[in-house]
């Protein structure tokens, strides 16, 4: 056990390829954790999808130990929180685990928007900041100005600011150095009753749930029986270690620590992030504050292509359940695309992680259809719906008002980019709050409502700004407006996986893009077909596939015959991939395109 | 009930798989060979006669036809002995219809006269342009004059000539269609051959369309424009289509090809040539081997071209009777097979015009003629 004085907590705040990874590989090698031969990049994403995308998505930790110039020796505790939106809960609750920031900053990109807002929740959590100034190895390298603009925009001393080329190691040293003088050492008493906060968790095959714990007050042993205070299960405790960052057992994690737990536990679910962990006999009274429940907050469907997968998806989706607790998902029948499931997810990014371990790691291909949000739908009678399926929309005639979730978004963005950010956010039905300049970049803070920004925004965005612009945002409350189901009719019939709900205003536009967009995507018929948006019985766009006009061999003779019969048995099999709505035949591809976020 | 191959006729099919150039939109069983032993040629032909002949004792024989290949490049004394073999195995109706096909250059003309005097009754000329420099493109070794003074040769030598246009060429417009189709009426001929170009895997159209370099193939709509253009100016000419791409006066329709529309029996000879024979109540497929030295050897070795045989079931007898019959202007008789279950879809397609159900009679109707795929597509 170690003593109080000798450990630091830290996590390290970063936008996305700014180098954190980069960086944290650095600390972990210089101090000899990992021996240099098992180093491989980005040792602490270890999830293919995360190393693929450089993202974040479970907190991960490594236990430091660093002989600094003192000549002391410190165990440095580094939590590597994932920095997506998406995932702000639990941001929050690794930062709370920990004592101080390393705020990195590419020298030479500048602060962006995920900075912001993961600085900000550090700033909130007390956090200590040190700013590092990374990638200083570029010529495009930019330390004087960068700091500057942590200091206008962050508000926070940058005078000090560490010089780092995490790619080469200069400044690592100075790192270590920093994070040993100049972030405050935890508190915390040992005689207290066990207070221990669940920072995040996860299945593992061989161990069953792994519980990622700092411990505040008292001790943790091997047998120990443990409470989890939201829910007041008793577990008895298996095992106990560290991560350097494989896991290493130990026998006693004391306060100020930061270590693993495993007590056969059979789901993450039962487990939630920023629960407190107690003794079972005389245990703390309160728990921490700040626990929440997680709540989902973006939902879509998701549908095998081959329905034949549909027992594989659940058994995927299970799976993926057990270690995921925030998603959520109940099973779903769509005329259009048969058996599925509505989930419920943190955010877009979550969505498309989610689907994409489900395509890669199971081996399913997936149609999503269109993302939604969760409307509050008031009806005359007094009672409330929370609407997260457009399909589920009730009869209008018993509908009072409909309410959607607002976000307030920051956006940074270099100031040539500025008018086409304002526009952008203008069309979305957005209202500006806040709109200042550091230098020659731009923030901007707008009260937007998240069904917009769920749809392509962010694609739009990027596009708008060549990929200059960096995005933020967080949940604000709802709100009233005038929101309405659109409806998509192919030959007349609705189509009901491609319906949604959309703003008055921009139904015209949404209803438009989709019907053009359908148009290329069915393939002609023998008869014409009129595809359609509508409101209730009121069509709002219509365009007309026009009848095919010639399809038939030119030769067929004796030796003909086999051959074409042959081809019709193959064209049969063909059809079974399309979607019958009545007398039109629909592909796969076509729904997957129309509901394709990102075109 | 009366079998199909009763009711369809019989005929002997003859493939001679040679060629002097390969044509690049050609997607047929076709090879081109500098030495060819026409002497063991003949005796593998009548071999395979004699062979195919002895399953099929008892029928009248319809219709004799050489396709290929260029089976006039055959020496016109082969042709003959075909002829001879056959009248030997099979009784012939009075009216047999002999056909050959064959390429309207002047050297194939002057074998005309041998042929007719072999036997042959009909001729059928791959024409396919009137335009020099299309015949160019099209990798025809003939030229427009040519061609003009062999179907006048072959309209005096034979009983019956007829003639083959492509059309829906590179950079064809609908005007140039339709003036070169009103030439070729105005030749006056009994019976045309106006097949829209297709693009087919593993020719040489087919590898430069892969690349993207086969340029100026018209649109759908151009298509269909131009299929709607060949109806009017060969119905106006006495000439109405009989079957998808054959257009002919009435009586002068290919009773040859009728047979493979109206599923009667043929027996095919030669590399690649198929056959559909009925023997003991079973309706059979058969292939022969494709090469033709794989085909010689075997026919030398084994006493058989054959490389396939196998039994069509009812369902595929039913697809075949729909995909081939409704290529013909005068449908099929439904009473044939129990087609109760595609009442439902046939129907969906009356209601759209498509086809047309009068009695036990289904027709294709002249607006579902160019969906003819699309319509097998829900029947079969």
């Amino acid at each position: 056990m170690t003593d109080l004085s000798h450990i630091r907590n830290f996590s390290i705040v970063a936008h996305i390829d700014h180098g954190k990874s980069t960086l944290a590989d650095r600390l972990i090698q210089d101090t000899n954790t990992v021996a240099d031969r098992d180093m491989k990049a980005q040792l602490l994403d270890s999830m293919d999808i995360e190393r693929e995308r450089g993202i974040t998505i479970k907190a991960n930790t490594v236990r430091i130990e660093y002989k600094a110039d003192d000549g002391e020796d410190y165990v440095l505790n580094l939590i590597d929180t994932p920095g997506h939106v998406d995932f702000a809960y639990e941001v929050s609750r690794s930062m709370r685990a920990v004592e101080g920031s390393l705020l990195v900053v590419d020298s030479t990109q500048g602060v962006e928007a995920q900075t912001l807002a993961n600085v900000y929740q550090a700033i909130d959590a007390d956090h200590e900041i040190v700013p590092v100034l990374n990638k200083i190895d570029l010529p495009a390298s930019e330390c004087d100005r960068v700091a500057e603009q942590i200091e206008d925009v962050i508000g926070i001393d940058a005078t000090d600011a560490i010089q780092v080329s995490a790619k080469t190691g200069v400044g690592i040293h100075e790192t270590l150095e920093a994070i040993v003088t100049k972030l405050p050492a935890p508190e915390g008493n040992r005689d207290a009753p066990l207070k221990a906060m669940l920072v995040d968790s996860w299945y593992d095959p061989y161990l069953g749930v792994v519980v990622l714990v700092r411990v505040i007050d008292g001790e943790m042993r091997v047998k120990d029986r443990v409470k989890f205070m939201s829910n007041g299960t008793i577990h008895q405790i298996d095992r106990l270690g560290v991560f350097r960052p494989d896991m290493e057992n130990i026998d006693v994690l004391g306060p100020g620590e930061i270590g693993f737990i495993t007590a056969s536990i059979k789901q993450v679910r039962d487990t939630r992030v920023g629960d407190t962990i107690t003794s079972e006999k005389k245990g703390a009274e309160e728990a921490l504050d700040g626990f929440k429940p997680s709540q989902p907050v973006v939902f879509c469907g998701l549908f095998p292509v081959d329905s034949a997968q549909f027992e594989d998806l659940r058994d995927a989706i299970d799976k993926l359940a057990l270690n995921d607790a925030s998603f959520s998902f109940e099973m779903e029948t769509s005329a259009a695309l048969g058996f599925g499931f509505r989930c419920g997810f943190l955010g877009l990014l979550h969505l498309e992680v989610i689907r994409d371990r489900i395509e890669r790691e199971y081996d399913i291909e997936l149609i999503t259809t269109a993302p939604s949000v969760i409307y509050h739908v008031y009806m005359r009678d007094g009672t409330k719906i929370d609407l997260h399926n457009p399909a589920d929309m009730p009869d209008v005639t018993h509908v009072d008002h409909i309410e959607e979730p607002r976000i307030k978004a920051t956006i940074l963005v270099p100031d040539d980019y500025l008018g086409d950010v304002l526009k952008l956010c203008q069309e979305r039905r957005g209202v500006q709050l806040d709109l200042t300049y550091a230098g020659s970049r731009a923030m901007t803070v707008y009260d937007l409502p998240l069904n917009e920004v769920v749809f392509d925004f962010y694609d739009r965005l990027k596009s708008v700004t060549k990929g200059y612009a960096s995005f933020d945002y967080q949940l604000t409350g709802y709100q009233t407006d005038n929101l309405v189901k659109m409806s998509v009719l192919v030959n007349e019939e609705p189509v009901d996986a491609l319906s949604m709900m959309v703003h008055r205003d921009r139904a015209e536009m949404r209803g438009r893009a989709m019907v053009e967009k359908l148009k290329d995507l069915i393939p002609r018929h023998m008869f014409k077909i009129p595809i359609q948006a509508a409101i209730g019985g009121k069509v709002i766009a219509r365009e007309t596939l026009s009848a095919l006009r010639k399809d038939v061999t030119a030769k067929c003779y004796g030796g003909d015959a086999t051959r074409k019969r042959k081809l019709l048995d193959k064209q049969k099999a063909g059809k079974k991939k399309m979607r019958q709505f009545g007398k039109v035949d629909i592909p796969q591809e076509a729904f997957i395109s129309a509901l394709k976020m990102d075109s | 009930m009366t079998e199909n191959w009763q009711r369809g006729g019989f005929g002997l099919y003859v493939h001679w798989p040679f060629c002097e150039a390969k044509c690049p939109y050609c997607d047929f069983n076709s090879y081109v060979s500098q030495s060819i032993d026409h002497d063991r040629w003949k005796a593998a032909y009548l071999s395979e006669l004699n062979r195919v002949g002895s399953e099929t004792p008892d029928r009248v024989l319809t219709s004799i036809f050489f396709g290929g290949g260029t089976p006039s490049l055959m020496e016109p004394s082969v042709v003959e002995e075909i002829i001879k073999t056959a009248g030997k195995l099979w009784p012939f109706t009075n009216d047999i219809e002999i056909t050959i096909e064959a390429n309207p250059s002047s050297v194939e003309a002057e074998r005309f006269k041998g042929f007719q005097a072999g036997g042959v009754n009909r001729v059928s000329l791959g024409v396919q342009a009137l335009n020099d420099t299309d015949l160019k493109a099209l990798g025809r070794l003939h030229s427009v004059k040519e061609a003009r003074e062999a179907i006048e040769i072959a309209q005096n030598t034979f009983e019956r000539a007829s003639f083959d246009l492509i059309y829906a060429r590179q950079n064809q417009t609908l005007s140039q269609w339709e003036s070169e189709l009103s030439e070729a009426v105005a030749i006056g001929t009994d019976h045309l051959s106006l097949y829209q170009l297709t693009i087919e895997q593993g020719t040489a159209f087919g590898d430069r369309h892969k690349r993207g370099m086969l340029r100026g193939l018209p649109s759908e709509d151009l298509g269909a424009d131009m299929y709607f253009a060949t109806q009017d100016i060969c119905e106006a000419a006495g000439l109405p289509a009989y079957e998808t791409s054959n257009h002919a006066r009435t009586g002068e329709e290919s009773r040859h090809n009728q047979i493979y529309w109206r599923s009667g029996d043929y027996v095919g000879i030669g590399p690649g040539a198929h056959g559909r024979v009925t023997l003991n109540q079973m309706r059979l497929s058969t292939e022969s081997f494709l090469a033709p030295g794989e085909w010689l050897k075997s026919v030398e070795d084994l006493n058989s071209g054959e490389s396939e045989r196998d039994p069509l079931d009812l369902g595929d007898q039913k697809d075949e009777f729909l995909l081939m019959g409704l290529r013909m202007s005068e449908g099929v008789d439904l009473s044939v097979f129990d087609f109760s279950d595609k009442y439902n879809e046939i129907n969906n397609l009356s209601e759209l015009g498509l086809v047309d159900k009068k009695d036990d009679t289904l027709r294709v109707t002249p607006q579902g003629r160019p969906l003819l795929n699309s319509i097998l597509a829900r029947l079969v």
